[in-house]
C-alpha cells in the first residue's frame, strides 16, 4: 500500500481482521504430523512385509504373495473403516493412512458408507468411486501410455 | 532387516505425502495425494527408477500407492513385450487385478453390511 493513500475504515477493518486471524489460527503442528505419518505409515508397510513373508512361506510365488498381501491389507482397511476405527487412526497419522494401499480401500468405503441412504446403486455403488474413480482413471491411462511408449520404441 | 527397511522407506514415502499437504496449507488434498502418488509411481516405474526402491525396501515400496502405480506400469510394459499393442491395454489391469478387485469387492460389501457411524 502506498504511503499517501489512506485506507478507508472498511479496508482497515479488513486488514486488522486478517491480522487477527493470522495470529489466532493455529499453525499446523508440522513435526507432530510428520512423526505420525512416518510411524503409522511405516508400521503399515512393516505389517505388509510380514504378510509377504508369510504368504511366501506357505508357498506362493513372489507376484502372488504381493497380490495376496494387497488383498489382505485392503480387506482389513475396509473393515476398520466400516467400524470407524480407521478414521480414528487417520486423525494421528495424516498421510500415514492415506499413502499406503489401505488408504485406497478407505477412500472407497468411507464415501460409500456416507451416502448409503441414497440407495445401493446411486449411494454405495456410485459414491464408492468418488475418490477411487480418479485414481483408477489416472493410473490406467498413464500405465497404458507407458506400455504404448515401450511398444513403439523397442 | 527387511522389516526395518520396509518401515523406514514406507514411512518416508508417507512423510513426503504429509509434507506436500502441510507445506501447501492443505491446497493439496488427500484426493490429490491418492491420484498423484499412483500416477507418480507409474512414471517413476516407466523410467526404471522405482524397481530399485522395491528391490531395496520390499513392502516399504510396494504397499504405498506408488507401488500400485509400479504394478500397473510394469504390467503394461510386460504386456507390450509379450502381446504387443493389446498387451499395453491389458497388462496393467492384469497385474493389478487382484488388488483392484479386492478393493471394489470388499469396499462394496463393507459399505453394505456396516451401518454408517452417527446414525
Amino acid at each position: 500500500m502506498s504511503e499517501n493513500e489512506q485506507p478507508s475504515p472498511e479496508e482497515m477493518q479488513k486488514i486488522q481482521y486478517q491480522q487477527m486471524v493470522m495470529k489466532t489460527k493455529p499453525k499446523p503442528p508440522l513435526l507432530r504430523n510428520v512423526a505420525g505419518a512416518f510411524i503409522i505409515g511405516g508400521t503399515i508397510c512393516t505389517f505388509g512385509q510380514a504378510l509377504i513373508n508369510f504368504y511366501k512361506s506357505v508357498g506362493l510365488a513372489k507376484p502372488e504373495a504381493g497380490a495376496a498381501t494387497s488383498a489382505t491389507l485392503v480387506f482389513i482397511a475396509a473393515v476398520l473403516t466400516g467400524l470407524g476405527i480407521y478414521d480414528s487412526i487417520a486423525k494421528y497419522a495424516g498421510a500415514g493412512t492415506i499413502v499406503p494401499i489401505t488408504g485406497f480401500a478407505n477412500s472407497i468405503v468411507a464415501p460409500a458408507l456416507e451416502f448409503r441412504r441414497e440407495g445401493m446403486v446411486f449411494g454405495v455403488g456410485q459414491k464408492m468411486f468418488t475418490l477411487a474413480g480418479p485414481v483408477l482413471a489416472f493410473g490406467f491411462v498413464s500405465a497404458w501410455l507407458v506400455g504404448l511408449i515401450y511398444y513403439l520404441f523397442s | 532387516m527387511d522389516y526395518l527397511k520396509a518401515f523406514v522407506v514406507g514411512g518416508g514415502i508417507c512423510v513426503i505425502g504429509q509434507l506436500l499437504m502441510d507445506l501447501t496449507n492443505h491446497k493439496i488434498t488427500p484426493a490429490h495425494i491418492l491420484v498423484g502418488f499412483v500416477t507418480g509411481g507409474v512414471v517413476l516405474s516407466g523410467l526404471g527408477l522405482y524397481q530399485p526402491v522395491v528391490d531395496f525396501a520390499g513392502a516399504g515400496a510396494t504397499v504405498p500407492l506408488p507401488g500400485f502405480g509400479h504394478l500397473l506400469a510394469q504390467g503394461a510394459i510386460e504386456g507390450a513385450k509379450t502381446k504387443g499393442i493389446l498387451g499395453a491395454f491389458g497388462g496393467g489391469l492384469e497385474a493389478s487385478a487382484v488388488g483392484v478387485a479386492a478393493a471394489v469387492i470388499f469396499g462394496y460389501l463393507v459399505a453394505t453390511v456396516f451401518t454408517p457411524r452417527g446414525e
